[in-house]
This record gives structure tokens, C-alpha cells and sequence, in this order.
């Protein structure tokens, strides 16, 4: 087993240990840890494949801010043990079937890829550097870059408006 | 190196996983979490194809799903808090006013 897919495999599984911990950790802020961890694993994988800019910006971006936007409304709301009730039979029934069909959708997708059908690349840096991306960003993609800031202000707008209390 | 498809199974595993967390949980905040999960497996999807085509669009693309994805951390905490205020819960299950 060479280097790469042994730290590969220890980050998937660090990954979907948080994933599953998400699931049974019955307390909100346990899950919210695991999902940091989820993302940290992550943005191991992104520096694994060479992408360094994004798995930054995972760090920063998803594991700093939105997850302490979370913990702190998790703590602002004094969330406790989520009680276990059983109003919907739907969602039991309806789930699981669900959660193995687009499973097995996906599986069905990737099969009849191959194994070939995609180049193993996952050079290390040789395809993304922080320029490069910077350079795509700003001339190719630059009017949808300006557009989410736009989105940006409108969301922090509706933040406000929802957050704010009346009278 | 890593084949791609290895990347591709993590992220089906985690979408998976996301989806089971959405049907399942039942608090209003872990839902969202779960949903964050899944825009992470979709992220990690799009770096892979992105390196394994040699193309950097899909890792612009995972900027974007970022910026959306913190836009609408924002404008749902902000609705989690407004129906926690309302509700005096954060059971899903009991935010059932449109239910017949």
C-alpha cells in the first residue's frame, strides 16, 4: 500500500466516523462537533489531492465560521437532548427505502463508469495552484463571482430582518 | 496515487450518510447540519473530478458552494431562531401548522 492511499483511507475513515457519530450522538453540539470533524477530514483529502486553496478556504470558511455560527445558535437557543418521538411513520418507513435507493443510484453511477473511465490523476499541486485559480476566478468566472456577493448581502439582510425581534 | 473513484465512493458514503442524518434526526439545528454534510460530499465530488480532469473549474465551483452554503447558514439560523422563539421548540415534529 503506497503512501497516498494509506492517508487516503485513514482520512475516510476519520470522516465517515464523524458522519456516523453525527447520526448517533443524540445532542446537538456532539453533532456539531462530529460534522467539524467530518470537515477537517475533508480538507485533509483537499490537501491530499493537491488542492491547497480550497481545503483553506474549507478550514477557514466551513470548519471556522459556519460551524461557530452553529455552536453559538446551539448555545444562544440552550438546545438540549433531542426528545424521540414518533409522530411521523413516514419518515421510518419512507427513509430508509430512500436513503439505500439514491445509494444504490449512486452505486449503479459509479459502476458503470469503470474503473477507467476517469484518469487517476490527483497530481499533487501540478494542477491547482493558488494563481490559477485565482486567475479562473476573477476573468472566467468573475460575473458569478460578483453576483454571490451580492447574495451575500442579501442574506446577511434577511439574517437581520428574521433575527430581529418585534416591538 | 489515489483513483478517483475512491474519492467518488467517500463522497456517495457521506451523501449517504446525510440523507439517513436528514430523515432521521429529528432536532431542527442537526438538520441543517445534515444538509451541510451533503454540500460537503458534493464538494469533495467536484475537487476530485476537477483534479482528475485537470480542469480547476470544479474547484471553483466548490468556492461557490461555499459562499451559498454560508449564505444560507445565516438566513436559516436565522429562521431556526425565529421558529425556536415561536414554537418554544426545536422538534421539527412539532412545527406542524401546515399539517393537516
Amino acid at each position: 500500500m503506497t503512501g497516498p492511499i494509506f492517508i487516503f483511507l485513514v482520512l475516510a475513515a476519520v470522516a465517515i466516523a464523524g458522519a456516523v457519530s453525527l447520526i448517533l450522538y443524540r445532542h446537538p453540539i456532539h453533532s456539531a462537533l462530529s460534522l467539524i470533524v467530518v470537515m477537517i477530514a475533508l480538507a485533509g483529502l483537499y490537501l491530499l489531492m493537491g488542492a491547497e486553496f480550497v481545503a483553506a478556504v474549507q478550514l477557514i470558511v466551513y470548519g471556522g465560521a459556519i460551524m461557530v455560527l452553529f455552536i453559538f445558535v446551539i448555545m444562544l437557543l440552550n438546545a438540549g437532548e433531542e426528545e424521540r418521538t414518533n409522530f411521523s411513520t413516514l419518515a421510518t418507513y419512507g427513509g430508509v427505502p430512500l436513503a439505500f435507493a439514491i445509494a444504490g443510484l449512486i452505486a449503479a453511477a459509479l459502476s458503470r463508469a469503470g474503473t477507467e473511465a476517469l484518469p487517476a490523476a490527483a497530481q499533487g499541486g501540478a494542477v491547482s495552484s493558488t494563481r490559477s485559480l485565482s486567475m479562473l476566478l476573477f476573468s472566467e468566472f468573475v460575473y458569478p463571482f460578483e453576483l454571490t456577493s451580492f447574495l451575500i448581502l442579501v442574506a446577511i439582510l434577511g439574517a437581520i430582518v428574521l433575527a430581529q425581534r418585534e416591538n | 496515487m489515489v483513483p478517483t473513484n475512491y474519492y467518488l465512493i467517500l463522497s456517495a458514503i457521506l451523501f449517504g450518510l446525510g440523507i439517513v442524518a436528514f430523515v432521521f434526526k429529528r432536532n431542527i439545528i442537526t438538520l441543517f447540519m445534515a444538509i451541510e454534510l451533503m454540500l460537503n460530499a458534493v464538494n469533495l465530488a467536484f475537487v476530485a473530478f476537477s483534479q482528475s480532469l485537470g480542469k480547476l473549474d470544479g474547484e471553483v465551483f466548490v468556492l461557490f458552494v461555499i459562499i451559498v452554503a454560508a449564505a444560507e447558514a445565516a438566513v436559516g439560523l436565522g429562521i431556526i431562531i425565529l421558529t425556536a422563539r415561536n414554537r418554544r421548540s426545536l422538534n421539527v415534529e412539532r412545527v406542524d401548522l401546515l399539517k393537516l
